[in-house]
């Protein structure tokens, strides 16, 4: 796998993300489709995701919490706005309550993911659009929290 | 986190308009007066004070009185911390590539056995 680059638009709220796999565009495809496989990668670092609901097609609903090293739960839910199997798809992804539905809809990010073959594999680009920025904090915090914890857990190691 | 969220809300309607970014672009190169920057667009003076006063409000630039001028300072404080969020973003999905790449090569070593 190689980064190919993340371009970052701080007026416009958006990145391009762009990334090589040594794998066919077909596999690529299955990490977005088969929930079993997205929830492999979804969360970030120690906070593993569960797709208890995964529509994959257009104005499909999918609800998804991840679990986070304490045993707290973050809720999340995607609507598919776009499927071009397997090349393009769209989804809004936003917060949900703790009854797993949206909390806000209007405060949803939007992703715009493309997979093309190049001569040994496949390339992904995934486009974020922050409409504001609540939800992109929303996004990163729990991985701060978390390298901190790990941080301060390193620390209480030391002085042990 | 770094930014509270109304705050993050006015940067990002502030940064929307063509306008506003080519007068914050401006004022980051040198300062600029308010009639200074009007003379730049094809808008009236007013018009030109109401983009400066979003952008006031967004914490992107300040304004102060020189004489019978009013002159306008670039803030890049805000910006910098919407970038600090996109780069805590971008770190996010280098880790995702990573597990995605983990996922692959074990479809991979599926595919041989």
């Amino acid at each position: 796998m190689t980064v190919v680059s993340a371009h970052k638009d701080v007026e416009a709220g958006t990145m391009t993300f762009v990334a090589e796999f040594d794998a066919s565009v077909e596999r690529v495809w299955e990490v977005w489709q088969d929930p079993r496989r997205l929830e492999r990668w979804w969360g970030p670092p120690t906070w593993p995701a569960t797709f208890e609901r995964h529509d994959f097609v257009v104005g499909g609903q999918s609800r998804y919490s991840m679990t986070g090293p304490a045993g707290e739960k973050a809720r999340g839910w995607w609507t598919v706005t776009a499927i071009e199997a397997p090349h393009r798809l769209a989804f809004d992804d936003g917060c949900a309550g703790d009854d797993g539905e949206p909390l806000d809809t209007m405060r949803a990010s939007h992703t715009v993911v493309t997979i093309e073959a190049t001569g040994t594999g496949a390339r992904m680009t995934a486009v974020s659009m922050f409409d504001s920025a609540e939800q992109l904090e929303q996004v990163v915090e729990r991985g701060a929290e978390e390298g901190m914890r790990l941080a301060m857990g390193q620390i209480d190691e030391v002085l042990a | 986190m770094v930014v509270g969220d109304a705050e993050a809300d006015r940067i990002f309607h502030a940064l929307a308009d063509a306008t506003r970014r080519d007068i914050v672009a401006r004022v980051i190169r040198e300062e600029q007066s308010v009639s200074g920057l009007a003379r730049h667009y094809a808008m009236s003076f007013a018009a030109v004070q109401k983009h400066v006063a979003v952008l006031e409000r967004a914490a992107l630039v300040t304004k102060v009185r020189r004489g019978r001028e009013q002159v306008v300072h670039a803030d890049l404080t805000a910006v910098r911390q919407v970038a600090r969020l996109l780069d805590a973003y971008e770190k996010l999905w280098r880790h995702r590539a990573r597990s995605i790449e983990q996922l692959l090569s074990e479809d991979r070593e599926g595919d041989e056995s």
